[in-house]
C-alpha cells in the first residue's frame, strides 16, 4: 500500500482523495486505519454470525417442537405444543389473569430481594461492628447458609397462614444469609489504608461505617442484590406451590393438577421471560452505579 | 493549635525510652526496643531502615493509632492520648475516595472532625487552586495522573491545618518521574506551610534530598543506631537541587553502608563485601 507509485496520483480508495494527499507520515496511520477497520468489520461479523445462529437456534427449537406435536411423534397432551402454549398465555392475557399472576411474581421476587438484601446488609453491619459478635454467630451463619431454606417452607406457612407474607418471608429467608456472607466479607475486604486514613483524622466507627466501609462496598451489595434475584425468584415460586392462589408457581402447579400441561409450559416460559428481564434490570443498575467508579 | 509550630515547645515529636510489643497467636514481637527521638518543631526529619525495622509502628505511635507498651509519646508537648488535630498522616496510597471528587476528598478530614463551614471549605479551595488542582475539583480521582492524585493526598492532610505532617512512604507508590516531581511539590509545600515532618522511607536519596536530619534504624528490634544532619551546599534548595550537591554522595554512601553493615551483622556474622561472590565454590 504505497503511499504513491511510479509519480502518477493514485486515488485513495477510502477518502477518493490523491493518495499521496495523504503525505508519507499518514500513510502510516492511514494503513493502520485500514487494518483496524478490517478488525472491526470481523468484530461485526462475528456479532452476526453469534445472533443468528442464536435466533436460528431456538427458532429451530420451537419449530421441531411444534411440528413433533403435529406429527404425533411426541404425544402432546404431556408436552404440549408451542401455538398452545402460547394461545393459552394470549387467552390469559385478554381475560386479564396473566398480568395478575406476572404482577404477583414479581411483586413478590421483588420484595423478596429488596427486604432480604436490606435485611442482609443490616446483619453484615451488626457482624462488621462487633468482631466478638461476628465470632459467636459464625457457626451458625453456617448453619443457616447450609440448609435448604425450602424446607422453612411448611414453618413459614404454620406462622405466617397461607398468605402473601409466607411466600415473601420465603423469598427473604432464601436470600437473607448469602447477602450476610457477601456483604459482611466485603465489609472486612476494605482497604485497611483506607481505613487507616479516616483513623488518623480521629474518626469514629461510625464515620469509618458511613465514609468508607458502606460507599466503598456498593458494588458488593449490588453484586448481592444481583444473586437474590435469582434467589428469591426461587423462594417466591416455591411459596407459591404450597400456598398460593395466585402467581406463576401457582399456575404451574395447577397446571400440572388438572393435566393442562398448555399452561404448566407458557408459565414456565413466562417465568423464564420475567426473571431474566429482572436479573437485567439490576445488571443496568449495576452499570450505572459502577460507571461512576474506577 | 499552630503554636507548636512557630517553636513554642522544644520538640514538636518526642519519643522517650519507647517499647512496643505486638501479640499475635504464634508470637510476641518486639517492634521498638528503648527507642528514643525528637523532632524540633519546623524540622524535617527522615527515618531510613530496612523494612520491618518499626519505622511505620513510630508513626503509628506519634499518630495515636496504637498505644506504646512503656515509654511516653507526646506531640507539641501534649502526650499522645489518642488521633489528635496536630497531626496529619500521608499513606504510602493516595486512598482518594473513587467516589468523591476531589474536593470532596480533600475536605474528608474536615468532615469527620465536623469542620466543614463556608471559610474551611474556601480554604480547602483555595489550596487545590494554589496546587493546580483548582480546575479538577469537581473531578473524580480516576481522572487525575499519579502525583496530582498525591497532591490531593497532600492537601487533604493539610486541610485539617496539623502541626505535624507524619509521611509514610508517601512516593513510594509513584513511579520514579512521578516520585521526583511530587517530592519537589511536598518539599515546597511542607516549607511554605511550615511544618513539621517525620517521614519514614527506605529510599536513602529521598531521605537525603528532603530532609534536614537523618535517623537510622537498625534491624528488629528497632532502635535509632544514628542521626545524620544533612547541610548540603547547592544553589536550589529543593529535592532535585540538593542532589547535585557534592556532599550527596558522601552522606548517601555513609547512610548505606550503617544499613548494609547493620543487615550483615544480623545476616551472617560479618563478612566483607564482595568476598563470599568471588571465593571458589569447589570447596
Amino acid at each position: 500500500m504505497q503511499a504513491s507509485a511510479g509519480g502518477r496520483p493514485q486515488l485513495c480508495s477510502r477518502c477518493g482523495r490523491a493518495r499521496r494527499a495523504h503525505g508519507p507520515g499518514q500513510s502510516d496511520r492511514f494503513q493502520s486505519s485500514r487494518e483496524h477497520e478490517a478488525f472491526l468489520r470481523g468484530l461485526a461479523r462475528r456479532r452476526m454470525l453469534v445472533g443468528t445462529a442464536r435466533a436460528v437456534l431456538l427458532a429451530a427449537f420451537v419449530m421441531l417442537w411444534e411440528v413433533a406435536a403435529r406429527q404425533g411423534w411426541i404425544n402432546a397432551f404431556v408436552v404440549s405444543q408451542p401455538s398452545r402454549a402460547m394461545a393459552t398465555a394470549v387467552s390469559m392475557a385478554r381475560r386479564g389473569d396473566l398480568w395478575i399472576h406476572l404482577g404477583m411474581t414479581v411483586g413478590e421476587t421483588a420484595i423478596g430481594f429488596t427486604v432480604g438484601t436490606l435485611i442482609g446488609i443490616v446483619a453484615a453491619v451488626m457482624l462488621w461492628w462487633s468482631d466478638l459478635l461476628s465470632d459467636i454467630l459464625d457457626p451458625y451463619i453456617v448453619v443457616l447458609n447450609s440448609i435448604p431454606k425450602v424446607a422453612l417452607g411448611p414453618i413459614f406457612i404454620v406462622w405466617l397462614g397461607t398468605t402473601v407474607t409466607a411466600i415473601i418471608a420465603m423469598a427473604i429467608s432464601i436470600s437473607v444469609i448469602v447477602t450476610i456472607m457477601m456483604v459482611y466479607v466485603g465489609f472486612r475486604e476494605v482497604d485497611p489504608d483506607r481505613v487507616k486514613l479516616l483513623r488518623t483524622f480521629g474518626a469514629t466507627r461510625l464515620q469509618i461505617l458511613s465514609k468508607v466501609v458502606l460507599p466503598a462496598s456498593v458494588p458488593v451489595m449490588i453484586a448481592a442484590l444481583k444473586v437474590n434475584v435469582g434467589l428469591s425468584m426461587v423462594g417466591t415460586i416455591v411459596g407459591e406451590f404450597l400456598v398460593s392462589k395466585a402467581g406463576l408457581g401457582f399456575l404451574i402447579v395447577y397446571g400440572g393438577q388438572v393435566f393442562n400441561m398448555s399452561l404448566v409450559m407458557s408459565s414456565v416460559i413466562l417465568l423464564s421471560i420475567v426473571s431474566v428481564l429482572l436479573y437485567y434490570g439490576v445488571s443496568a443498575l449495576e452499570q450505572a452505579v459502577l460507571r461512576t467508579r474506577e | 493549635m499552630r503554636e507548636c509550630v512557630n517553636g513554642a515547645g522544644s520538640s514538636a515529636i518526642r519519643l522517650d525510652r519507647v517499647w512496643m510489643t505486638y501479640h499475635t497467636r504464634e508470637a510476641e514481637t518486639v517492634a521498638l526496643a528503648d527507642t528514643s527521638l525528637a523532632v524540633a518543631p519546623q524540622e524535617f526529619v527522615a527515618v531510613v531502615g530496612p523494612s520491618g525495622c518499626g519505622k511505620s509502628t513510630v508513626l503509628s505511635l506519634v499518630a495515636g493509632l496504637i498505644k506504646p507498651t512503656s515509654g511516653s509519646v507526646e506531640v507539641c508537648g501534649e502526650a499522645v492520648a489518642g488521633p489528635s488535630g496536630h497531626v496529619g498522616y500521608m499513606l504510602q496510597q493516595d486512598c482518594l475516595y473513587e467516589w468523591r471528587t476531589i474536593l470532596g476528598n480533600a475536605l474528608l478530614g474536615l468532615e469527620v472532625k465536623r469542620a466543614v463551614t463556608r471559610e474551611s471549605m474556601e480554604m480547602v479551595r483555595r489550596m487545590l487552586a494554589a496546587y493546580g488542582l483548582g480546575e479538577f475539583e469537581r473531578h473524580y480521582p480516576r481522572h487525575l495522573s499519579g502525583g496530582m492524585r498525591q497532591r490531593a493526598a497532600l492537601i487533604r492532610t493539610l486541610a485539617t491545618r496539623p502541626d505535624v505532617l507524619l509521611l509514610d512512604e508517601p512516593l513510594s507508590a509513584l513511579d520514579y518521574q512521578t516520585r521526583l516531581e511530587v517530592s519537589e511539590d511536598l518539599y515546597r509545600i511542607m516549607r511554605a506551610e511550615r511544618l513539621t515532618a517525620l517521614m519514614v522511607t527506605h529510599d536513602i536519596s529521598e531521605a537525603i534530598a528532603m530532609s534536614d536530619r537523618v535517623l537510622v534504624m537498625g534491624r528488629r528490634p528497632g532502635r535509632i543506631r544514628s542521626s545524620h544532619t544533612i547541610s548540603l551546599t547547592c544553589e536550589r534548595q529543593t529535592p532535585i537541587g540538593r542532589r547535585e550537591a557534592p556532599e550527596f554522595r558522601t552522606y548517601f554512601n555513609a547512610i548505606w553502608k550503617e544499613l548494609t553493615e547493620d543487615g550483615r551483622a544480623v545476616a551472617g556474622g560479618g563478612q566483607r563485601a564482595g568476598e563470599c561472590g568471588w571465593a571458589p565454590a569447589a570447596v
